[in-house]
């Protein structure tokens, strides 16, 4: 089986995360912009890492035979400060049409304040005026009404749902928003023990329509392999194997494959390797099944250790 | 013609109608509105209506590359290449303009912008503008961006001063990149590199790694005193490939004493006599 990450910031991961992600099976990963675990203090220094989203981090993943688009945009916590976020909104369109951007995002609520709102606003007219996907983050607290609130605006702005992503989902979301015909992603966070459980009974309950599944993982305790082990988990459980390939590939390939920007043929079909593509790795899941229940043996690297 | 004229000819001769006129209208506004938006929007927008395809050329168009930009070789550039350094140009006759632009462009480029971007390097107005943007890029972990300023690019050459160029050709060692696609590499040559050069052999035999024989290209001219040693090690111990290298860089060298370690090897100086030996030959072809 292949998956998609549709939700992971490998910039907080390391290398042996990108060899464990390709082992297990992931052949692309999206990277939304967010904050750093703490507040930027000014917007040069989100310039500086929207570009390694747009160019390092798409080099380092591709070492490792893995995929890397972005979704680029202002998250909710940095916009409740004015001064950067009015400056970091003015540098965006230097990136939202670059190649392998899928997405305006994540951009959303967090504590649900104005100035999240007027930020929430005005990327979602920048969303509409470049024809793009949006990736809509959910807040944690006063989750069910700050969802909601996310559609309701998202449509005020002219969005259609069928471009818009509303991610961190949980049971208590997930009817709301296929109902309203929005795509519903869901976050599994490890040592929440149901997280992976949890996830096979909304599978049962509400099929693979318009539902898929990412990590999140970022530099807290989360885990980049929670996609393909929810998968191996559903197909212990029962769920057709048709259902989970939506759920971790298909669905998430659908919604952002909407940009143009992610094609299946990038890495079934890629491109000779040469030194223009950048991509080292690109035939490493040529004519090779990963399989979810058996991970790779990790290569020794002791015995490739050397003094640089 | 113009490097901006060839490019713009190559492009069309390839592109479908659609992206052409994609392309002049851009071409277009970027030379007469004055915004800076409207040139890095379209710079962008290059993959997407372009596309990536090679840039197809003939014989003929590399004749009309060296004669327009003496030195400049296009032959391993892409249609968005093309296209992006085509649209930078279209400031050209601006040249503050165009170094202004080009500095935000590459503060905020992708990887493929990057390549683009630097592969452009000797076509800009006011050359030695970009020496700092040049070694900025060099400084890179992405082999790609590295040899889109080391490879087939007249550039460094021309401008870098001796420590920068010396950096150049020694990272190119330690990423693995190809020696003989730099331009430059023998006329360039000098005395600190051809010692910098044998101290990196000495830690790489240290260490028990191979040493690429193309190293010994930049030491052969200014080898003298224990660097003949190294090279006469590399004649008696090396690989074929390793043996040929140091034949020839034995060849270039003036000195007496490298004549006389050459004649120890009849069969090798045969084949330099008869020009068998060179130094693309005695690496891997590309």
């Amino acid at each position: 089986m292949r998956f998609i990450d549709p939700h992971i910031h490998m910039s907080a991961r390391t290398t042996d995360d990108y060899e464990r992600m390709a082992a297990a099976g992931v052949v692309a990963v999206i990277e939304p912009a967010f904050w750093l675990g703490q507040p930027r203090t000014n917007s040069g220094s989100y310039l500086d890492y929207l570009s390694s989203l747009v160019g390092w981090e798409r080099f380092r993943a591709a070492q490792f035979g893995i995929h890397h688009y972005c979704a680029i945009g202002l998250n909710a916590k940095e916009a409740n400060n004015a001064a950067l976020a009015e400056e970091v909104i003015a540098l965006l369109p230097r990136y939202l049409l670059k190649e392998g951007v899928v997405a305006l995002g994540e951009i959303g609520y967090d504590d649900q304040t104005p100035a999240e709102d007027k930020c929430y606003r005005a990327q979602l007219d920048m969303a509409k005026e470049l024809d793009m996907v949006v990736m809509v983050h959910t807040p944690h607290r006063d989750k069910k009404t700050g969802t909601v609130t996310s559609m309701k605006v998202a449509e005020e702005h002219g969005l259609a749902p069928g471009r818009v992503i509303i991610d961190h989902n949980n049971e208590e979301t997930v009817e709301d928003v296929l109902n309203r015909g929005f795509w519903a992603a869901f976050t599994l966070y490890p040592h929440t023990k149901m997280g992976n459980e949890r996830m096979v009974e909304i599978a049962r309950r509400y099929g693979s329509e318009r539902i898929f599944v990412d990590s999140s993982s970022d530099w807290g305790v989360s885990d980049p392999l929670a996609v393909p082990k929810t998968a191996k988990l559903m197909l212990e459980r029962g769920i057709k194997t048709e259902d989970v390939d939506k759920i971790c590939y298909g669905n998430a390939l659908a919604a952002y494959g909407q940009s143009g920007q992610m094609k299946e043929s990038d890495w079934l079909d890629p491109a000779p390797i040469d030194q223009r593509t950048l991509f080292e790795g690109n035939s490493v899941l040529r004519g090779q099944q990963a399989r979810v229940d058996e991970l790779q043996q990790m290569p020794d690297r002791l015995k490739d250790v050397v003094f640089k | 013609m113009r490097p901006r004229e060839l490019l713009a000819r190559w492009l069309s001769r390839q592109i479908p109608a659609e992206a052409q006129a994609w392309l002049d209208k851009s071409a277009a506004q970027v030379r007469s509105s004055g915004k800076d938006a409207d040139l890095y929007l379209a710079v962008s927008l290059v993959t997407r209506k372009v596309g990536k395809a090679d840039l197809m050329l003939t014989e003929a168009d590399l004749r009309d590359a060296s004669t327009s930009r003496n030195g400049w070789d296009p032959r391993q550039w892409s249609a968005d290449q093309a296209a992006r350094v085509m649209l930078i140009l279209e400031l050209e006759s601006d040249p503050s303009r165009l170094a202004r632009g080009l500095e935000q462009l590459c503060n905020t480029a992708d990887v493929g912008e990057q390549a683009a971007f630097y592969r452009g390097l000797p076509l800009y107005p006011e050359q030695p503008r970009y020496v700092a943007r040049a070694t900025e890029g060099l400084r890179t972990n992405m082999k790609a961006v590295f040899e889109a300023i080391a490879h087939r690019n007249p550039y460094p050459s021309e401008q870098f001063p001796e420590l920068a160029w010396n950096q150049m050709v020694l990272k190119a060692l330690f990423v693995g990149a190809l020696l003989w696609p730099i331009v430059g590499l023998d006329s360039r040559a000098n005395p600190e590199l051809a010692r910098m050069l044998c101290d990196y052999a000495h830690e790489r035999w240290s260490a028990g790694r191979p040493v690429s024989p193309e190293l010994w290209r930049c030491v052969g001219l200014y080898a003298s005193g224990t660097m003949l040693q190294d090279l006469e090690r590399v004649l008696k111990k090396g690989t074929e490939p390793e043996r040929a290298a140091a034949a020839l860089a034995l060849h270039a060298s003036r000195e007496p004493a490298a004549a006389a370690l050459l004649e120890r090897e009849p069969a090798m100086t045969k084949s330099l006599a008869r020009g068998d030996l060179s130094w693309e030959q005695i690496v891997a072809p590309h």
